[in-house]
């Protein structure tokens, strides 16, 4: 069962997400950098969370490959598509910001926002590349060599793009990430668990919900259905062809 | 780093925030037309698994 | 049978794809051809005579990179359509030569290009001599040469086994390459500043030669698993 802990899963993930909330608008002290900071709550924690997911997913892939479990390939893909999503908002969250505190949509003095954007282009072919791939084994091999790739990119990416001169004056979103006083600290810590185990839910849900439809479409084949409506068609998400237990 | 008066800042933390539930929500809308789909297809098998179980109790072999 | 030595297995691959390569003229000549095109484009598009500095730096590299797509899309062309790799898959040799064979054959491709492509761009584009430049350069062009080699050998040999291989050769390599692409630029523009020959910053050599070392060392790990079947 893949949804065994979902629903206590969900439920502390709401009260964390809804407390992180509060205490974002209610109790991080307003005065040192502007009201604007509180983007920061939400957008450095999702940054973090996200890349921790696409390296999680590249070492998924390494499992897959040393195995040759399906499932872990599985465990793969949606972790890089929980990470896509979450990516997506990084990028316009980042966007806003750099809105409010530099008056233009996008700064490329941002070194976060600049690795975001490389790393989610790189990312962004994923999906195409299972979808060109029909034999379904060499597809999930292949998505996990691509995976194990960007998996290490990813860190290399933010070095590099560190080291570029442009970033030599104040990188604004580390310099306040990194020294923050009290209250804002926990503040700060309470949102990177709270979207830690937002990814983590969302993860497990969709997990859920594969598994699902793979039992559901073992179970037509069993009853022999005849008239299948779709004939096999391509697909770039793995499928369990094996319905075993998940754990 | 500009420290922005409430007025100004508001809308983009707001925005940001919005931005966030909306992707958060758009996920959830496109799982819940799976599951409908998958609920579609479930009763779709228990039907036919009803079918077939009717006709084995019709002609006992 | 016994194995044989994996570097004489890459030498001979390598004179393979070489004599390949010298009889029927496929990557080479384009990408010749659409280097010196693309300086044209970039005189044109920028609306300038003379580029120095950082400007010259960037169109110099840009144009090499947006080359070597073309023949990484060609890389694994004949080995694909033709059965070679079955052929490969079937005899006893190490398959990780076949990669090295594949670097080094997009090396050699991009020295060639550049011995054509660098001229033409003093010539055509660049304001400072291009002598002052020169040692400088060549290191650069090594070390950037080996990132494109060993990323697009990977990447080549991931995209030319799925249905859209010419598109997602270039969509995987590309952001792959964008770090390379950085520190070769960023390296290689004070070698074109206009008033005389800036020093060479090491700083962006080490971190392209590291990155080299790191998806080298990536790309001999998964390359047997592209070829298992």
């Amino acid at each position: 069962m893949y949804g065994k802990g979902l629903r206590s899963l969900s439920l502390i993930t709401a009260g964390a997400v809804t407390l992180t909330l509060a205490a974002v608008f209610f109790w991080a002290p307003n005065a040192t950098y502007g009201f604007l900071e509180k983007i920061l709550y939400l957008h450095v924690p999702l940054a973090i969370i996200t890349l921790c997911g696409f390296v999680a997913a590249g070492l998924m892939a390494v499992a897959h490959l040393h195995t040759r479990d399906e499932r872990w390939d599985m465990r793969s893909y949606v972790a890089i598509h929980i990470s896509l999503i979450f990516g997506i908002a990084v990028l316009l969250s980042g966007s806003i910001w750099a809105r409010g505190a530099w008056g233009h949509w996008w700064v490329w003095q941002e070194p976060t926002l600049v690795s975001f954007l490389l790393i989610m282009l790189l990312y962004a072919t994923y999906q195409p590349l299972r979808f060109a791939i029909e034999d379904p084994e060499r597809q999930a091999r292949y998505a996990s060599v691509f995976a194990i790739t960007a998996g290490v990119f990813v860190p290399v990416c933010f070095g590099i793009v560190r080291l570029s001169p442009a970033y030599v004056h104040p990188r604004t979103l580390d310099n306040i990430s990194g020294n923050l006083p009290g209250r804002m600290q926990v503040v700060f810590y309470l949102s990177m668990v709270s979207m830690t185990l937002l990814w983590v839910t969302l993860w497990k849900f969709e997990m859920t919900a594969k598994h699902v439809a793979a039992q559901l479409r073992q179970l037509r084949r069993a009853l022999g259905e005849d008239h299948d409506d779709a004939p096999a068609r391509r697909s770039a998400a793995p499928s369990l062809s094996r319905i075993a237990s998940p754990n | 780093m500009p420290a922005l008066p409430l007025h100004s800042a508001g809308p983009y933390v707001a925005g940001a925030y919005v931005v966030f539930f909306a992707i958060i929500l758009i996920y959830v809308a496109i799982m819940a037309t799976k599951l409908v789909r998958s609920e579609r297809t479930l009763a779709e098998l228990t039907e036919l698994a009803r079918q077939r179980h009717a006709s084995q109790d019709d002609d006992p072999q | 049978m016994t194995a044989p030595r994996t570097s004489s297995v890459v030498a001979a691959l390598l004179r393979a794809q070489l004599r390949l390569e010298l009889r029927t003229f496929e990557s080479v000549p384009a990408m010749w051809l659409f280097a010196v095109t693309a300086f044209v484009l970039f005189h044109f598009g920028l609306d300038r005579d003379q580029l120095s500095g950082d400007l010259a730096s960037g169109v110099l590299w840009v144009t090499l990179l947006l080359a070597a797509l073309l023949a990484i899309n060609r890389l694994y062309l004949a080995d694909a359509e033709q059965g070679g790799f079955d052929g490969f898959l079937l005899s006893p040799a190490d398959r990780t030569a076949l990669l090295a064979a594949k670097v080094m054959t997009l090396l050699c491709y991009l020295v060639a290009v550049e011995i054509v492509a660098v001229p033409v761009f003093g010539v055509l584009l660049l304001q400072p001599p291009l002598g002052q430049a020169l040692p400088g350069l060549l290191a650069v062009l090594a070390l950037g040469d080996l990132g494109i080699a060993v990323i697009g050998a990977l990447v080549g040999a991931l995209a030319i086994r799925t249905q859209a291989r010419d598109l997602l050769g270039p969509l995987v390599s590309l952001p792959l390459l964008v770090p390379v692409l950085l520190c070769v630029a960023r390296a290689t523009a004070p070698l074109f500043d206009p008033l005389h020959a800036g020093t060479l910053p090491l700083r962006w050599l080490v971190t392209v030669a590291l990155y080299d070392a790191l998806f080298g060392l990536l790309a001999f790990a998964l390359f047997d698993f592209l070829l298992e079947d």
